[in-house]
């Protein structure tokens, strides 16, 4: 149901456009359930930054184990960002896409995307796997400890992220381009490009601080 | 090993105080569910309120749960005055250490998560979109959603008194005590595994409420318009969804550290056990402003309300809300002084704790200054603002002595502390809550609560509290540390007898409280709320009929002034006429959904799954969440209207109830 079929004043229907100070009456659904969305990711980012704390306060307390510039690899993580950022950029295409209702491509850059992101998930893992063999694992010291936690919950992110894009996909394709369809996907790419800005934060601080001689 | 860690020795057999309290319990939830069951109440309730998107009856629900969960966390602290007044000198109490360390764990965490926060939630869930002027809040079914995993939460905790144990460790659950190494059972999980359950619910209610008050107002309702509930509502939401979230990551630090043998808090491997100190109250402060908050809110609304003035200074009431929605992250370090940061941090900390008096103490001026000249009717609610500014004031006298470094190096972790805290969370939050209690009371069911048993009720917090607490300053000064299971000294004998009659008295208050309901409900035919307007109130909660209909205004109020209410009341009594009847229309509503209800079990599944071990239950749980999930989402229908002849029917006879007692009203000025 559109706005223009229920001029009716609901709780949730039609509803102000006004992107203001809201004191025109409630918002539109299009612009309340973003806002929401915007809120958590909000919340999202303070759990990411008392992780950051977190890491930031132990990232020398290695018991006498590995310190971060013996176990990163500057390439693999360049690999890895690369993938990343790109699936943001066909997440944007896909979101292009979809507001031209264009259903094959939509999907097609959903699922570029969700590859992307499977490949940046592929490489952590089998960064995290290395580590683990060489002894280096989170048990080892309180800076791995912080370094699993830290990249570990940005990888869990990205995990629900290609959870969420699967199912995405799977909607789109037996609902098709539904107001709340749309909405779903604007709070997707909020969320993607969230998990990218958290990404180069992790980059800047974690692996290019780290691997410093 | 299909159970994890579960077996026959979970059931505490060897105590018989928890096992005789679990048989109690047990039959007494038992008895209440076939009761409701051959009442054929079931439906109804599954119906009406589990499922409901209804931010009045989940409001109502929220404060059912904070009451009932009262009644548990109350038995927790008697049980310890009781026991401190026997553990004195020869004798030895009647709690073994294990189960009194239990107590007094469980006593705080129900306390703060599972009675003020469910409290101070219903109350925002029932009044905020009511005082807004919209029809409910922004996610109708999120909110359905975070009370039932908040429920989720309760029940957990609940779960421990029969199978295993709670956690030994205070509250906060310090390392390096909570670790495996020390705190091996399951007493620790269970702590942290309700807390992140009931959490992922309050973050919802945060994005929730927040969205709602910036996002969903009546037409005309500009900022400098919202009531002070709503203010301190959003002030206290935004500090949960940037306080919460790293509560979220420290009990998770600690979960990782205790399951999968991480290091971050441990004694080996590099952990730091004060790491967990800042973090933990880097949530905690926030946390008590975001219970302190929503209370100054409803004082503020009482004291308005039977003064019948405007709050005095509304607008720095807002900045003194917005100052220390913010100086409660300025603050966190004043809770370890004597972690030994140096002279110059504990100073600035120190500082800033006290700078926090300034924001709390213009309102308490603004309050005192909205009663002078007013015509004030001290009905309850009016009680509770008196007793309020009393015991407040010295609560927060104390604390200022308490953020004075050296003067805490000396009363850290003492009783003195003990009773500064409760004297702020009693005197602060709770006489709120029951003064929210009585004035909103008529809103939610139609007819006021008895006010002789209401004063009552007041006389015995107000004493009780006094008793229970004024003695533990004193012992907090002689020496006396908190969280003591036996007593040395028997010269204290004598105040601690006097606490534990504090506790009884209070104690009184509550059997009052059920007494008062009960009674209130039998004689409600001579307290109907006929009008919607019990108190001649001055927000739009009382332009609607009570109970509100589902969808509280048939039309959306047009707000013109900053007491939206009072403002329409007036003009309407001096030309003796409404306003124009406007023209109706269909409304659509959000429609009922198990889905809450179906999370919280699979949530709870989960949880219990994982704090007893039992992995494939977990996994099995994760997925059931997640189907729940899709299956929601695939939905169309979400809505449902409420066709315009129902609207207008009930719109006119609510115009004509109001024409009725406007004539009144008229005929009396």
């Amino acid at each position: 149901m559109s706005s223009a079929e229920a001029p009716a004043i609901g709780l949730t229907h039609g509803g102000s456009e006004d992107t203001g100070l809201g004191h025109r009456g409630p918002e539109s659904k299009s612009i309340v359930v973003p806002y929401g969305f915007w809120l958590f990711v909000l919340s999202d980012m303070v759990l990411f930054s008392a992780l950051f704390a977190t890491y930031a306060s132990l990232a020398h307390a290695t018991d006498g184990g590995p310190a971060s510039n013996e176990l990163f690899d500057r390439n693999l993580v360049a690999i890895e960002t690369m993938a990343l950022l790109l699936s943001s950029f066909t997440c944007g295409l896909a979101m292009i896409v979809a507001k031209r209702g264009n259903m094959i491509w939509t999907l097609g850059w959903l699922l570029v995307t969700g590859l992307l992101g499977a490949v940046f998930l592929g490489i952590e893992l089998y960064e995290f796997a290395k580590m683990v063999g060489e002894g280096a694992g989170p048990q080892r010291s309180a800076f791995l400890s912080s370094f699993f936690t830290l990249v570990g919950c940005h990888g869990a992110h990205v995990t629900a992220g290609l959870l969420w894009i699967g199912t995405m996909m799977a909607q789109i394709w037996t609902k098709g381009f539904r107001e709340h369809i749309m909405r779903r996907l604007l709070c997707l790419s909020v969320f993607w490009h969230a998990l990218d800005i958290i990404w180069v934060a992790i980059f800047t601080i974690v692996y290019l601080i780290g691997t410093l001689p | 090993m299909m159970l994890g860690k579960l077996s026959w020795d979970a059931i505490p057999f060897h105590e018989p105080i928890a096992l005789a309290t679990s048989l109690v319990v047990i039959l007494a939830v038992g008895g209440i569910a076939i009761w409701v069951w051959r009442k054929g109440w079931w439906p109804y309730l599954w119906n009406e309120y589990v499922k409901s998107t209804d931010h009045k009856k989940i409001g109502i629900m929220y404060i059912v749960l904070g009451l009932v969960m009262l009644v548990r966390g109350f038995a927790d602290g008697i049980m310890m005055r009781a026991h401190q007044s026997l553990a004195v000198g020869a004798g030895q109490g009647y709690l073994p250490p294990e189960h009194y360390n239990q107590i007094f764990s469980a006593h705080g965490t129900i306390m703060i998560f599972f009675v003020a926060m469910p409290l101070v939630i219903g109350f925002m869930n029932f009044v905020v979109p009511l005082q807004l002027g919209v029809r409910d809040v922004a996610f109708p079914t999120m909110n359905n959603v975070s009370f039932w995993l908040t429920a989720s939460g309760a029940l957990l905790v609940n779960v421990s008194l029969f199978l295993g144990e709670f956690a030994r460790t205070g509250w906060l659950g310090f390392p390096p005590l909570s670790e495996k190494e020390f705190s091996p059972g399951v007493g620790v999980d269970y702590y942290l595994v309700a807390l992140q359950i009931s959490g992922v619910g309050t973050v919802l209610t945060a994005v929730n409420f927040v969205t709602t008050i910036l996002k969903t107002r009546a037409p005309g309702m500009s900022y400098m318009r919202m009531p002070v509930f709503c203010w301190t509502s959003l002030a206290s939401n935004l500090l949960i969804l940037a306080a919460f979230p790293v509560l979220t990551v420290t009990l998770a630090l600690l979960m990782l550290d205790r399951y999968l043998g991480f290091h971050f808090f441990t004694n080996d491997g590099g952990g730091n056990s004060m790491l967990y100190m800042n973090l933990i109250w880097i949530w905690g402060h926030p946390e008590v402003y975001i219970l302190v908050l929503p209370a100054f809110g409803i004082y503020s609304e009482v004291v308005s309300t039977f003064s019948g003035k405007p709050l005095f200074g509304y607008r720095s009431m807002v900045f003194a809300t917005l100052a220390i929605c913010i100086l409660s992250f300025m603050v966190w370090l004043h809770h370890f002084f004597t972690m030994g940061a140096g002279a110059d941090i504990n100073a600035v900390f120190g500082i800033l704790s006290m700078v926090i008096g300034i924001p709390t103490g213009v309102k308490i001026y603004n309050w005192l200054f909205t009663m002078y000249g007013g015509r004030v009717r001290f009905n309850v609610p009016m009680y509770y603002a008196l007793g309020f500014m009393l015991t407040f004031v010295v609560g927060g006298l104390t604390g200022v002595l308490l953020a004075i470094p050296p003067v805490d190096f000396v009363v850290h972790n003492s009783l003195f502390l003990v009773a500064h805290f409760h004297q702020v969370i009693i005197g602060g939050v709770v006489f709120a809550l029951m003064a929210g209690y009585t004035y909103w009371f008529p809103k939610a069911f139609g007819f006021t609560l008895d006010e002789r048993l209401g004063k009552a009720i007041f006389w015995c917090w107000f004493i009780g509290f006094h008793l229970a607490f004024m003695p533990l300053y004193v012992l907090g000064l002689w020496g006396g540390t908190r969280r003591m299971q036996h007593i040395s000294d028997p010269t204290w004998q004598p105040l601690l007898n006097v606490a534990l009659l504090g506790a009884v008295v209070i104690g009184l208050g509550i059997v009052l409280t059920v007494v008062q309901l009960l009674y209130s409900i039998k004689t409600r035919d001579q307290r109907l709320d006929v009008t919607g307007d019990p108190w001649d109130g001055r927000t739009l909660e009382w332009l609607t009929l009570s109970p509100p209909p589902h969808y509280n205004f048939a039309v959306l109020p047009d707000v013109h002034g900053e007491e939206a209410y009072w403002l329409r009341k007036q003009t309407a009594i001096k030309e003796d006429k409404l306003i124009d009847e406007p023209d109706y229309q269909p409304i659509e509503m959000p429609i009922d959904t198990p889905t809450g209800v179906i999370c919280a079990f699979f949530a709870s599944v989960c949880g219990f799954a994982v704090i007893w071990h039992i992995w494939w239950l977990a996994i099995l749980g994760l997925i059931g969440a997640f189907a729940v999930f899709v299956w929601y989402a695939w939905q169309d229908e979400h809505e449902h209207v409420i066709p315009v002849g129902e609207v207008r029917d009930n719109a006119r006879e609510r115009r004509r109830i109001r024409m009725d007692n406007l004539h009144k009203l008229s005929q009396s000025t």
